[in-house]
């Protein structure tokens, strides 16, 4: 489960996109109709906008919703697919599913934790990478599998690590 | 335009395609073909053919199974059989293309089999492979066969015929004729389909629903991914026929976010069922009116249980709550529900069209029909595949599968992701079905299949799937929530070398407490590797206890590395690339390993040059070795 005591310091929208965030969050809002059942959803959306769940955009989601700020942060971190912080700009996510686990995923996350300098579940301190764990991408056949970035790596190895992280930077 | 129009232009498009002057050429673009690299191999194909001034037809296809020999093309030259050629990189396509579209040298050293009728010399029928001919292809049918993301494909190779028979019954018929056919929930629990419809027909309501189990989240599976990719409309249809049984006139199809590619042909698939008539008010004009909605999962296991799910949709933490009411009295938002898996839907469709008796003629007494697994893990070729119910372990594992890779022994064979159990060596000609499978202590489940070899140690493999279990046990009740803590960090103890007498009855007992007053699926199938691993492997957690040997070689705790004196040359590659600098030695002198320092990444064992092989990885027998490093000896 989503550790909630993640998020200190989120007190405003991204920076980077002040002024033009609180309308995006509206705009996202105005294709809903204000039920409950959108709760996933719209966070989902947010999250793909932002790249995580702002504070302030939950709160302002559930006056939208006219839910207490509470279902809404409760549900924004049950779900282990929301981010409560930002994520750096490629996220590498390592599957641990049964499969990719038998044919040594413990290793190749071993690498990409020493290549990169952090544990699965924390981002590099300059937003560079965000390194995950999944349970498992459905690919098992091609075990073991890296995503980099939404890009599929079957057939991997540990010393294969090094080249394909390099590949992302650019 | 209505329906018996629309399959007349649909097969009058299908012949032209498969009667066509251009070569056809099928590539395998799902999720596991481009993991392979079928993008690559596309890029590829489309220069080369502009090159060799080839008018080609390439379509991009779902996924045949055969995913060890991904990626994968199927050339059908004009009045030739079709060639299936796998295992490919972008190098051999100028070659294939040259030699056989070019030359008319099919190049049957690089062909997998050949589909259909018509013989090439030195190529076999793709079906009479091993790894194809025990198969049935039931929910599969159209996979790897069609364009996924053009409705007249599916409708041409007899799409909707089984919508259309069951919008000409009774409902009650429909039900009837469900559970005729045997068929039970694929989803892994194993209940009979017809009587859960007949649940929901039965309660009382005017709004019903129907939804469709896509979340997909036992490590090790992919079954749903593959058919949701290769054959949507398979699916769809099935829920047409469910909701016309049971008279519901909304669905949702709940899909793990982590498919996107399925979710896409889903919504590709939705609307061309919309511009066909095939979904809305009056679906072929029978006044039958159904709508469906995507809702995409937000990465949580606990979400496949059904009553989770429902919260989930409805908007809320995906937490389980008790039963009874069941879904099909008091279900999504209160209303009568029906939960059925994805492969379920696939089954449905195909039984109304060929009615249940030929579905009840595949498998045994008391299960009916085929079931996918998906193969992984040590196998020499890992895939997809559909059996019949009955079809033993070993044929699956050695003729399906091809045995173990690299000459290894076969350990057991997992079935059922976290909630299910390890079938021994031994129990090899086990046939799977529901009861068999019960019986050995395992589940059907939902048809995830790990071969496990003598290399997997069973206690760290078992501490894998609880971490799993514990960390997505959603914390409602306390026997899951702590028991599978309790019970994980048993394992841990065990597999760090702290296991102490007493800790397999403690775990068989904490086992079986999970097991009974756990409030989900989740908690209640959780103890079940733990209850397997002790029931066949006991010898394996006495070792790990009693003798602190892991005899796998993988618990790090109990293994250890050591330099043979009598190999090692000095040659200095392992102490310059240990991480921690925990290996002594110079130039000529034999290297020796700081067993304190050590923290056994193994990176010495890989870098060692295979000439010396003077890295010893062992667990509870120490190796003679020189204390400080001493002058290699020179060879006489």
């Amino acid at each position: 489960m989503t550790n909630p005591s993640v998020v200190q310091g989120v007190q405003a929208l991204p920076q980077e996109q002040e002024g033009t965030s609180e309308e995006r969050l509206n705009e996202i809002l105005s294709s809903y109709e204000g039920r409950g059942d959108e709760l996933i959803p719209i966070l989902q959306q947010v999250q793909q906008v932002f790249g995580y769940l702002p504070e302030p955009a939950m709160k302002k989601i559930a006056k939208f919703l006219k839910l207490p700020e509470s279902t809404v942060f409760g549900v924004g971190t049950f779900y282990a697919q929301f981010k409560l912080v930002p994520t750096g700009r490629n996220v590498i996510k390592v599957c641990r599913g049964t499969a990719c686990h038998v044919r040594g995923s413990e290793q190749i996350l071993g690498e990409v934790e020493k290549q990169l300098g952090i544990s699965a579940g924390e981002t590099t301190p300059d937003l560079e990478y965000s390194l995950e764990t999944i349970a498992c991408f459905g690919s098992c056949a091609l075990a073991p599998v890296v995503v980099t970035n939404g890009k599929v790596h079957g057939r991997m190895a540990a010393p294969k690590v090094r080249k394909m992280l390099k590949k992302e930077a650019h | 335009m209505n329906f018996e129009e629309i399959k007349k232009q649909a097969i009058v498009q299908w012949k032209a395609m498969q009667q066509s002057k251009n070569t056809r050429i099928l590539i395998g673009m799902g999720t596991c073909g481009r993991a392979a690299g079928a993008d690559d191999i596309l890029d590829v194909l489309n220069r080369e053919l502009a090159q060799q001034h080839i008018q080609a037809d390439i379509l991009p296809v779902g996924c045949i199974g055969l995913c060890y020999a991904e990626p994968l093309i199927e050339v059908i030259k004009p009045g030739m059989p079709s060639v299936f050629y796998g295992n490919l990189t972008p190098e051999l396509i100028p070659e294939i293309i040259k030699d056989y579209l070019v030359n008319g040298n099919p190049r049957s050293d690089l062909a997998l089999g050949i589909r259909g009728e018509g013989m090439l010399e030195g190529i076999t029928n793709l079906f009479d492979l091993p790894v194809l001919k025990p198969q049935v292809r039931i929910s599969l049918r159209n996979c790897g066969n069609i364009d996924p993301e053009n409705i007249k494909h599916y409708i041409a190779n007899g799409g909707y015929e089984g919508l259309a028979k069951a919008l000409r019954m009774e409902p009650q018929e429909v039900i009837d004729e469900m559970k005729k056919s045997g068929l039970r929930g694929r989803g892994g629990a194993g209940f009979p389909t017809g009587a859960k419809w007949q649940f929901c027909h039965d309660a009382p309501g005017d709004i019903k629903y129907v939804i469709c189990n896509a979340d997909e989240g036992d490590p090790g599976a992919f079954m749903d991914r593959a058919l949701l990719e290769s054959d949507p409309h398979a699916v769809l249809e099935g829920m047409l026929i469910g909701a016309y049984g049971i008279g519901a006139s909304e669905g949702y199809i709940y899909i793990r976010a982590e498919y996107p590619l399925a979710i896409q042909r889903l919504r590709t698939a939705i609307r061309q069922m919309e511009e066909c008539g095939l979904i809305g008010d009056d679906i072929m004009g029978s006044g039958f009116r159904f709508h469906i909605k995507i809702k995409e999962g937000a990465g949580v296991f606990v979400c496949g249980e059904e009553t989770a799910l429902m919260a989930s949709i409805e908007g809320s933490r995906g937490m389980p709550r008790s039963r009874p009411p069941f879904p099909a009295q008091s279900g999504l938002w209160g209303k009568p529900t029906s939960i059925n898996n994805v492969e379920t839907w696939s089954n449905v469709s195909a039984i109304l069209a060929k009615g249940a008796e030929w579905y009840a003629g595949y498998g045994t007494e008391k299960s009916k029909g085929t079931k996918n697994f998906s193969l992984a893990g040590k196998i020499v070729r890992t895939g997809l595949i559909e059996v019949p119910m009955g079809i033993t372990l070993r044929e699956i594992v050695y003729d399906i599968g091809g045995g173990i890779p690299e000459g290894k022994r076969l350990k057991a064979v997992q079935t059922g992701g976290p909630s299910g159990g390890f079938i021994p060596e031994r129990l090899i000609d086990l046939p799977v079905d529901y009861e068999s499978l019960a019986q050995a202590g395992s589940i059907m489940g939902s048809g995830g299949m790990i071969v496990i070899d003598e290399d997997t140690c069973m206690v760290d493999i078992t501490k894998f799937f609880l971490t799993f279990t514990q960390s997505e046990s959603c914390g409602k009740c306390i026997p899951c929530r702590w028991g599978t803590k309790q019970m994980l960090d048993i394992l841990e103890d065990i597999a760090n070398g702290r296991g102490r007498p007493g800790d397999i009855e403690l775990l068989q007992e904490l086992a079986e407490s999970v097991k009974d007053g756990s409030l989900c699926g989740l908690g209640q199938t959780a103890p079940n590797p733990v209850l397997t691993g002790i029931r066949y492997f006991r010898d394996e957690y006495e070792e790990h206890i009693v003798e602190k040997r892991c005899a796998a070689l993988h618990c790090k705790a109990l293994i250890s590395y050591y330099i043979l004196p009598d190999k090692c040359e000095g040659c200095m590659i392992c102490a310059r690339n240990c991480p921690v600098q925990a290996i002594e030695g110079g130039k000529r002198m034999v290297h020796v390993i700081d067993q304190d320092k050590c923290t056994k990444c193994g990176i010495c064992l890989s870098l060692c040059p295979p000439k010396f092989n003077a890295i010893a990885k062992v667990s509870g027998e120490p190796v003679g070795v020189p204390e400080k490093p001493v002058p290699v000896t020179v060879e006489v």
